[in-house]
């Protein structure tokens, strides 16, 4: 079967146009030359993650890991643009990283060590720190997960969450009822008609669900335990140092512009600051972009084409009714700390 | 009720009339009552439901029943998908306000959900601006089926109109000539995914399958004959899903980096490899099916092989496994659809990611209901072709 298949797709295949060589521009980087030649970035997302990747109404793909994918191609290109989004499943999405079929993999993806470890990959940053959480209907007067001894959740076969509650409740010796369901339309449903006295997810589904119930949403309440770490990132392929550089300063360009309160209104006036900090974050002092293989604006493009930090997930995140939390700056009680750009 | 009845019916001579002969315990008098009259045609609906019906307590409860559950979840779905159903939403800045959706859940339907997103639904991610192309690659698709299902279009000129159409339904899809834009595959989505992996599949598995078919019956090359049951054997013996993974997943990991043959190309390859070992085996049936001495007669005519083939075997062979065919067509339309585990955005996935928004996520069934139904009309118009075909050549056959 394999040889046929490979055969036949070979056949077929022949047809296609290798990928152009990578023009020897100097930039260190095959993949950045190999970007910079077709124009264009291969960014590997969801195939529908409300929130991070997923195609609205007109088929544009919005999110917080889409607009980090832009961010990548306006640091490199100039123009935010220039994305090519691939969508992935939880199946296929390392092959298609691992087979150069993508530049970088953006698909809420767990940080792990089996998963660098293993696979020849390597997590750029964490855009959007997540955790397993745990909604109650408010008149259930649940204050914590301590209280649903014995309880059934609601949760979705297969999953990192369902592990995690597992080896949570086990560990503190909790007994609970799982109820699989794998549709989450039905998983939801089945939680609202009070099938489940808990449902559980990631906290960033769990609180666009609360956000969506509208009015009702008072009716439900997060419990305060994240019982697990799901630092979600951007992924690259191992052996290209200078483009894994590249995409993990993006992301800390778009933080520090937050931190030092740059934002895509205010950039114009930011190019002629007198701050040294901001001064080299735009690229008038310095030449930090050519240390990285890009130009020297490379962080004014990428606030420009997509803004900074916090007005990324304005956009993405914020809309369906997630709390800051710990996705705020270090400075205001959250995980990001950018590392000095200088 | 009583045997008594019965043989009257008989003895009046009825019952040869009767569509449903008349058995013991059956009260068919009033049948034959009524078949007394004159213009028996214009009670035949009418007896039609007492012999079939009402024809006696049993069965008249169970119509019954029957007709009042029908009659409830028609009127039930009739308020749920008419009447109370919200058809269109306000939309404000931040995109459509579901809140009288979700005020009408659970008691009326929400097609604001589809309006707002039928052409996701139906075109994917393809570039919002130039969605036009791909709906009328839709209409060039439904045009090409109407026209070869035409008996008087059936000759060589139908190859010309398939290589045109095709190279339109290409160029509109891809553009990047004659100044329209160029939209690369990844972007393709929806419908004519669906008809494009199901089309192609097809018209390259079926000239696939006749040759297989026919290897596998050959006689004076083993090697070919082997080589032929190794694929079907080969390919019949893991599913679907197995050789869309093996496309997706573990081809790309043989290839040297920097040579990615596309996703949806490897996806379509693997389709038509799998429905071309499935329908090698419909046609090997009929040629099978096919009397030995037609086999003999064309060699006594000292025709040759690929002449033999094609206007005495093949024609009576394929003739004879239309329904069978067309039972694979019909489930290989529907098998496209798993090519969404390997993310491509055919109607089903496009579907699935619409109500992924959360505005939507509460719309399944709405959704589904949709795609139930342009599936179904697909497959409906199949198999209706197929019968007709079926009584077309046994009346010319009978002839």
């Amino acid at each position: 079967m394999k040889r046929i298949t490979l055969l036949g797709a070979l056949l077929l295949g022949a047809g296609l146009a290798f990928s152009p060589p990578a023009a020897a521009q100097g930039s260190g980087s095959a993949t950045i030359d190999t970007i910079k030649s077709r124009g264009q970035l291969v960014c590997g997302v969801s195939t529908g993650v409300a929130g991070f990747s997923l195609a609205d109404s007109k088929g544009v793909t919005q999110g917080i890991d889409a607009d980090t994918c832009r961010a990548v191609a306006a640091a490199i290109l100039g123009d935010a643009n220039k994305v090519r989004f691939v969508p992935t499943t939880t199946t296929n999405r390392f092959t298609a990283l691992q087979s150069g079929e993508l530049d970088m993999l953006v698909r809420s993806t767990t940080w792990t060590l089996g998963r660098e470890g293993n696979l020849g990959l390597l997590f750029a940053g964490v855009n959007f720190y997540d955790g397993t959480g745990f909604l109650v209907k408010s008149a259930a007067g649940v204050k914590s997960v301590k209280d649903l001894d014995g309880a059934t959740i609601c949760v979705q076969p297969g999953t990192s969450t369902e592990l995690a509650i597992a080896d949570y409740f086990r560990l503190n010796k909790l007994k609970f009822t799982p109820v699989l369901i794998q549709d989450l339309a039905e998983i939801q449903n089945t939680y609202l008609a009070g099938r489940c006295d808990s449902y559980s997810t990631d906290a960033s589904g769990l609180a666009s669900f609360r956000f969506q119930q509208g009015p009702k949403a008072e009716e439900h309440v997060l419990l305060p335990e994240i019982i697990s770490k799901e630092p979600l990132g951007m992924m690259v392929r191992k052996g290209d140092d200078k483009f894994f550089d590249l995409v993990r300063w993006t992301l800390f360009a778009m933080i520090q512009a937050e931190e030092s309160g740059v934002s895509s209104k205010n950039i114009d006036e930011m190019l002629k600051s007198t701050n040294p900090d901001i001064r080299r974050l735009v690229g008038t002092e310095g030449d930090l972009g050519k240390a990285l293989g890009v130009d020297n604006r490379w962080a004014v493009n990428v606030i420009r084409g997509v803004g900074n930090y916090g007005e990324m997930w304005d956009r993405t995140v914020a809309p369906l009714g997630n709390p800051r939390g710990i996705n705020n700056l270090w400075n205001k009680g959250g995980l990001h700390y950018p590392p000095p750009i200088r | 009720m009583s045997h008594s009845t019965t043989r009257t019916t008989a003895a009046l001579g009825e019952a040869a009339h009767d569509p449903v002969p008349a058995i013991a315990g059956i009260p068919a008098a009033p049948i034959a009552a009524e078949r007394a009259r004159p213009a028996a045609g214009r009670f035949a609906p009418v007896a039609w439901a007492r012999a079939n019906l009402f024809s006696g307590w049993l069965s008249t409860a169970v119509t019954l029943a029957l007709i009042y559950l029908i009659a409830r979840w028609a009127i039930g779905f009739f308020d749920w998908a008419v009447l109370h159903a919200v058809w269109s939403v306000p939309q404000t800045e931040a995109g459509p306000d579901a809140s009288a959706c979700r005020d009408a859940k659970g008691v009326g339907a929400c097609w604001a959900m589809i309006g707002d997103k039928y052409r996701f639904i139906l075109f994917g991610r393809y570039t919002y601006e130039e969605q036009w192309r791909p709906a009328i690659v839709i209409a060039l698709f439904i045009g090409l089926y109407a026209i070869s299902a035409m008996r008087r279009f059936w000759r060589k000129e139908l190859l010309l109109i398939w290589i045109v159409a095709l190279t339109a339904i290409g160029v509109l899809m891809w553009g990047g000539v004659a100044g329209l834009e160029f939209v690369p595959q990844d972007s393709w989505g929806g419908l004519p995914i669906t008809l494009i992996l199901s089309t192609f599949g097809l018209a390259f598995a079926f000239p696939l399958a006749v040759l297989v078919a026919l290897g596998r019956r050959s006689t004076a090359m083993p090697a070919v004959r082997m080589l032929c049951v190794l694929y079907v054997e080969l390919i019949r013996g893991v599913p679907l899903i197995t050789l869309l993974f093996m496309a997706s997943v573990m081809f790309p990991l043989f290839m040297p980096e920097g040579f990615n043959p596309d996703k949806l190309l490897r996806a379509q390859v693997a389709i038509i490899l799998f429905a071309g070992a499935y329908l090698a085996e419909v046609v090997r049936g009929g040629l099978q099916a096919l009397p030995k001495g037609q086999y003999e007669a064309a060699d006594a005519l000292g025709l040759s092989y690929w002449k033999k083939t094609g206007l005495i075997v093949l024609p009576q062979a394929l003739r004879l496994v239309i329904p069978p065919l067309v039972n694979t067509f019909i489930g290989f339309f529907k098998d496209t659809s798993l090519v969404l585990i390997i993310g491509i955005f055919d109607l089903l996935l496009a579907g699935k990611v619409a109500i992924t928004d959360p505005v939507w996520q509460a719309y399944s069934t709405e959704l589904y209901l949709v795609l139930a139904v342009i599936y179904f009309a697909f497959c409906y118009v199949m198999s209706r072709y197929s019968r007709g075909l079926e009584q077309e050549f046994r009346r010319t056959a009978r002839r």
